[in-house]
């Protein structure tokens, strides 16, 4: 699929101007003020460094930038083959909001890119931001967990989502620069940058060089709290640690595959709390279980630095209110939030007493709420999108109702602490919609005569009677007609998948997906062809707008239709990043996270593959 | 971009199918060889690591049979594959997104040989080996692998 739309990119350029040159940040980038990120200008040809010109609003770039030349001979692919040759300044800063325009031409390579450089309030709006993200968040999941969880009567809900109370919303576009379709790592990077990137990539704009760890970056949010404030970070999620969403609070690579790099670059930011699954990538490579391929001991490295460490519910109970808290959960992805609630399934078994999402939230809340400087916490609602791919839409729904519940505990503490910004967001959608029930009771051989549709569809019969805000079965008899506009072949059995989480297709040895064969014999399971390309396995995302929702101070930021990377832009207004100040009594020789890993990354760090 | 040529890689490397009949020139499993199961891999699975059994522990170093599923493998034809407790539905190979489950086993076999269909049931015959070791040509860091590797198709899944 993508190399499909690197061919389609590249007659797009070619029908242009033969010999345009890449400048990085992109034409349109919004860039905060006074924030480091590399300059890199790629042009098509080998050029002499005395034939590029550069300015910046008309001034020579090395006056401008403050910085040498970084002029690069020549790049090559990962064959060998000469790319041409390029400019690189690493941790550029601008000092004074405005619009920029960039000029770059050597030979017959030209181009020429305008970036805004934006300024914040002076004073922050906010002492503490909790952003929350539902990952693959889409209107249908928040449908279906309202109607799941608090029922309807008449027409009218009979309860409400604590997401439904958040008073400001905006509708978000998700692109990314290299596609309409997106995916977690430019999405996230997008609200943590304040710039669009692409697919699989992190804190950096993609260049054109094979290693993944080289493109050029930006600051990301936690580098730019700590550059500019004492406020503490911290990130719960149930996914592994380093998947997409966390890593772009920290992370800079072209690759998110990079996941024992992320280790090390959140290592190096040392967000106070870290809650969520993915210890395998911090045990060394001799510990069975390990997916490092490294002697680098993780676990032990945050705990010199002072970190308690929690590997189940209830270390993090004897944890809680410590200043730095690292709790792995599982080595990988934590189980659906039905699996270890409910049915058991997954790898439950083997991990028997994995924290929830809401136990995680609130653990984080006590500790970070004990800086008198205040905190930003992410909250991610992981699996939502985990589970909408494979189409295992019931276990999509009790993630979001889990992911709610974690609202609502960010909800009470902004009750108790007004100072605080509530966001609620997705990063992307899934193509999944509610249309009705599925009514075991209505007369038929086929289930699709059991789907009710407009008024045969009355309402679904979920209860929730020990009243824990989740539907005490999800296998009702009228429950409800979730389907997906997308997928591979695959058998829907139109019911929820009570034995485990749903695999629809498996990988032929000809590299194509077909139907999984385990769901055939399911009664009433019919087979679905697929809509999208064989070597897909699974749904994939929507580009639909996602909706965001907020509460606070700074909230009022959010309205109308906004890209995601101008929800950076409230985030850093909230807590006045761009403001004209240092930290006053920073400790000595603390660099800022920025330098730090430029710095690092600088110093020639073998990209994995 | 690495990321983007990995899956240029993917469709390209796949799109050469194995035909069926292939496998069949697959060298049954002996008999001699003690039988090992997945469930039986680990002695104690927790967060911070696995401990191998007591079990893998004393067989090290000889012949065993172990059956489960291949994984999606990187090329059409190789000298080794990972052997799974249950068909993977992605290739962690391929996948940027993808990643392997925690207890899977390396096997080496003592010439390329082309692959079994995913969802097919395997018993592999090989030298039980314990301990890191990574792979020169491919960087795969494994703990626990089969070496002299022979394998048969028992059946469909």
């Amino acid at each position: 699929m993508r190399s499909r739309l690197l061919a389609l990119a590249a007659s797009v350029a070619l029908s242009g101007a033969a010999d345009a040159a890449t400048v990085m940040p992109l034409d349109r980038a919004t860039i905060l003020v006074g924030s480091p990120f590399d300059f890199k200008v790629e042009f098509e040809a080998k050029v002499k460094a005395d034939e590029v010109r550069i300015t910046v609003n008309g001034e020579d770039y090395r006056t401008a930038l403050g910085a040498g030349t970084g002029f690069v001979e020549v790049e090559t692919d990962k064959d060998g083959k000469e790319l041409g040759s390029a400019v690189l300044l690493r941790g550029v800063r601008i000092a004074k909001p405005g619009r920029y325009t960039v000029e770059a031409t050597a030979g017959n390579d030209r181009w020429s890119v305008t970036w805004e450089v934006f300024g914040t309030a002076d004073a922050p709006k906010a002492r503490n931001i909790i952003f929350l993200l539902g990952d693959g968040l889409s209107v249908a999941h928040r449908t279906a967990a309202r109607l799941m969880a608090k029922g309807m009567t008449g027409g009218k809900a009979n309860g409400r989502l604590a997401m439904d109370d958040l008073d400001r919303m905006a509708f978000i576009g998700t692109s990314a620069t290299d596609a309409v379709a997106t995916d977690s790592a430019n999405t996230m990077s997008a609200y943590m940058t304040g710039h669009k990137t692409a697919v699989n990539a992190l804190g950096v704009y993609a260049d054109r060089t094979p290693a993944s760890l080289d493109d050029p970056r930006v600051e990301t949010f936690a580098e730019a709290v700590r550059r500019q404030t004492r406020k503490s970070v911290g990130l719960v999620v149930t996914s592994e640690i380093e998947d997409a969403t966390p890593a772009a609070v920290v992370a800079h690579t072209r690759r998110r595959a990079d996941k024992a790099e992320i280790v090390e670059m959140l290592f190096s930011v040392k967000p106070e709390v870290i809650l969520g699954g993915g210890s395998a990538y911090f045990l060394p490579r001799a510990v069975p279980g390990s997916k490092r391929r490294d002697d680098k001991d993780f676990i032990a490295l945050f705990r010199e630095a002072g970190y308690a460490l929690a590997t189940d519910r209830d270390e993090l109970q004897a944890i809680a209110g410590r200043d730095r808290l690292l709790g792995l959960f599982h080595p990988g992805n934590l189980d659906y939030a039905l699996d270890r609630m409910q049915l058991k399934k997954g790898t439950v078994g083997k991990f028997p007493r994995q924290p929830g999402l809401v136990e995680m939230t609130r653990a984080a809340l006590d500790s970070l709420s004990r800086n008198p400087d205040g905190f930003f916490l992410m909250v991610e609602g992981s699996c939502i999108d985990k589970a909408s791919h494979p189409l295992d839409w019931e276990r999509a729904v009790f993630d979001t109702i889990e992911f709610d519940q974690a609202v609502a505990v960010a909800r009470q503490f902004q009750a108790a602490h007004p100072d605080t910004l509530v966001v609620v967001t997705g990063d992307h959608t899934h193509g999944m919609s509610v249309i009705g029930t599925i009514n075991d009771d209505l007369p038929g051989d086929e289930m699709r005569e059991k789907v009710g549709t407009y008024a045969a569809a009355g309402f679904p019969n979920y209860e929730d009677r020990d009243g824990d805000g989740y539907p005490d079965r999800v296998d009702v008899s009228r429950r409800l007609a979730l389907f997906g506009t997308n997928g591979p072949d695959h058998y829907e059995t139109f019911r929820p998948k009570l034995d485990g989480p749903f695999e629809p297709a498996l990988k032929t040895q000809g590299g194509t997906y077909v139907a999984n064969d385990k769901y055939k014999d399911v009664p009433g399971a019919v087979l679905v062809k697929g809509n999208i390309p064989k070597d897909e396995e699974s749904g994939v995302h929507a580009v639909d707008d996602v909706v965001l929702q907020a509460a606070g101070p700074g909230a009022e930021g959010f309205k109308g239709y906004m890209e995601e990377s101008d929800v950076y832009r409230v985030l850093a207004d909230a807590f006045a990043l761009g403001a004209t100040r240092t930290v006053a009594n920073s400790p000595a020789g603390q660099a800022s996270a920025g330098e730090a890993s430029a710095g690092k990354a600088s110093a020639g760090k073998t990209p994995s593959k | 971009m690495a990321a983007t040529s990995l899956v240029i890689d993917r469709r390209r490397l796949l799109t050469g199918a194995v035909p069926a009949a292939a496998l069949l020139a697959a060298r049954p499993a002996r008999a001699a060889a003690a039988s090992l199961t997945f469930e039986e891999l680990y002695g104690t699975i927790g967060v911070l690591g696995l401990a191998f059994s007591d079990k893998v522990k004393a067989l090290a170093g000889q012949e065993v049979a172990m059956r489960g599923f291949m994984a999606p493998p990187l090329k059409a034809e190789a000298a080794f594959f990972v052997l799974t407790a249950i068909p993977m539905a992605l290739c962690p190979f391929c996948s940027s997104d993808a990643d392997w489950p925690n207890d899977i086993v390396v096997v080496y076999l003592d010439r390329k040989q082309t692959f079994a269909p995913p969802a097919t049931l395997i018993e592999v015959t090989g030298r039980l080996e314990v301990g890191s070791w990574t792979d020169p040509e491919s960087g795969f860091v494994s703990l626990i692998r089969l070496t002299h590797g022979r394998f048969a198709v028992v059946g469909r899944l």
